[in-house]
Parts: structure tokens; sequence; C-alpha cells
């Protein structure tokens, strides 16, 4: 037996939550939903070279209520794991470690994704009338 | 190191497939978004170019790198059961080569069959 109780590993259920965790969730997160996007980005591809009429119902589907939701669900975790990938990245390399330089960043981050998301809903809203 | 057997090259790859999805990524959504219309003829003559063509094969081929190497990970860290695990890992490998290969063939096809129809 220690001494003294030594920290123990970060469970889940028991850890405070907090901007760091919460955010390096969401990363992973974002990255299955967009493995999902993937499948979706190849149905796409498939159905447009099969020829217009496979395309058009493609379309159909995402242009839906429900498609119209998926997309923009898409469209938040892309640019979220695109920023917070390049936050990642800045890291790998040696920067930002600060404490206060991380929650910035973070919060810089989900600002971004927030923002970017917004700026490409209106648009695609403006364009599609 | 670990479970996941090689550590150093799988960090490294993701890392190596990421800074390139940056710009690919990018390009694809500036690309997609500075379209006309999303209508059939609109997105057939985007990938109708054969450099466009050649840069959405290089994400499809990138994005499907990354997305195995990243849900290799979430299968590693959250399947504890072996068999689970490794029937996990081959439905993977599968799905990310299935696509990745789909994804590809479609956009030659595009680019390439289009040519004198």
């Amino acid at each position: 037996m220690p001494a003294r109780a030594r920290p123990l590993s970060p469970h889940l259920q028991v850890y405070r939550w907090q901007i760091a965790n919460t955010l390096s969730i969401l990363h992973r997160l974002t990255g299955v939903m967009l493995s999902v996007g993937l499948l979706l980005l190849v149905v796409w591809l498939v159905a447009l070279a099969g020829g217009p009429g496979g395309y058009e119902t493609v379309l159909r589907v995402l242009a839906s209520p429900l498609g119209a939701a998926a997309l923009a669900a898409f469209g938040f975790g892309f640019f979220y794991h695109l920023l917070n990938g390049i936050r990642h990245l800045f890291w790998d390399v040696g920067y930002g470690f600060g404490r206060r330089e991380r929650r910035r960043s973070g919060w810089l981050v989900v600002a971004g994704a927030v923002l970017l998301t917004g700026c490409a809903l209106a648009y695609s809203a403006y364009f599609a009338h | 190191m670990g479970s996941a057997k090689d550590g150093t090259g799988h960090w490294w790859a993701q890392r190596v497939s990421a800074v390139a999805l940056v710009p690919l990524a990018l390009w694809f959504l500036v690309s997609l978004m500075s379209l006309n219309s999303l209508d059939y003829a609109s997105v057939r003559a985007w990938f109708a170019h054969p450099f466009d063509g050649f840069l959405a094969a290089l994400s499809v081929a990138v994005l499907a790198y990354h997305s195995y190497l990243g849900t290799v990970v979430v299968v590693e860290d959250y399947v504890h059961s072996a068999a689970a695990k490794l029937a996990a890992l081959l439905a993977l490998r599968f799905l990310h080569v299935l696509a990745g290969g789909a994804g590809i063939f479609a956009i030659l096809h595009l680019t390439m069959g289009t040519m004198g129809s």
C-alpha cells in the first residue's frame, strides 16, 4: 500500500466536467460523425456517376427537413473537427500548452465552428432560392 | 505501445493525413459552394475537369485513410472483448477500402467517362 492516496486515473463517471475534456470528447464524436459523412459523400458520388435519376433522389433526400438538419450537423462537425484538429497540430509541434492559452484556443475553436457553420448555412439558404 | 502495437507509425500517419486534409477539405468545400447550383449538370461539369477530378479523388483517398486511422483508435479504446474488437477492426478495414474504392472509382468515371459523351 502506498503511504498516501495516489490520484486515480480519470474515469469519465467521476471526472469533473470542464472545457478541456468536453472539447476532447467532442473531437472524437465529430470524428466518428465525419466517418459516417464519408459514407454519405461516397453515396453522393456514386449516385452522381450513376446518372441523373439516382442523383436527383439523393438531392431530394438531402433537401428534406431531416436531410437539411443532418447536413447542418455535419457542417458543424466538419468545422469543429477542422479547427480543433489544427489546435491539436499546434500542440503536436509544442505551441499553446499554457493553461490560459489552452482555454482561450478552446473557446476560439467553439466560437469559430459555430460562426463558420452559421455562415455556411446562411450562404446555402441564400443561394438555394 | 499498448494495444496500438505500432504507436509511432499510427500517430505519425494520423498527423500527416490531417495536415493534407486541411487544404483538400477546404478546396472541396469552397469548390462545392461556389457552384451555381447543385443540380446534376453543374456538379458533373465540375468533375469533368481533370484537375478537379484528381483533387477530388485525392481528397477521398486521404479522407478514407484518416477516417480509418481515427475509427481504429476508437474501437481499440472502447471495444474490450478480443473477438468483438477483431470483428470491428476487420469491418472498419473493409468499409474504408470499400468507401475509398467506390468514391475514387465514381470520380474517375465522372472525369474520364464524360469524354466524348
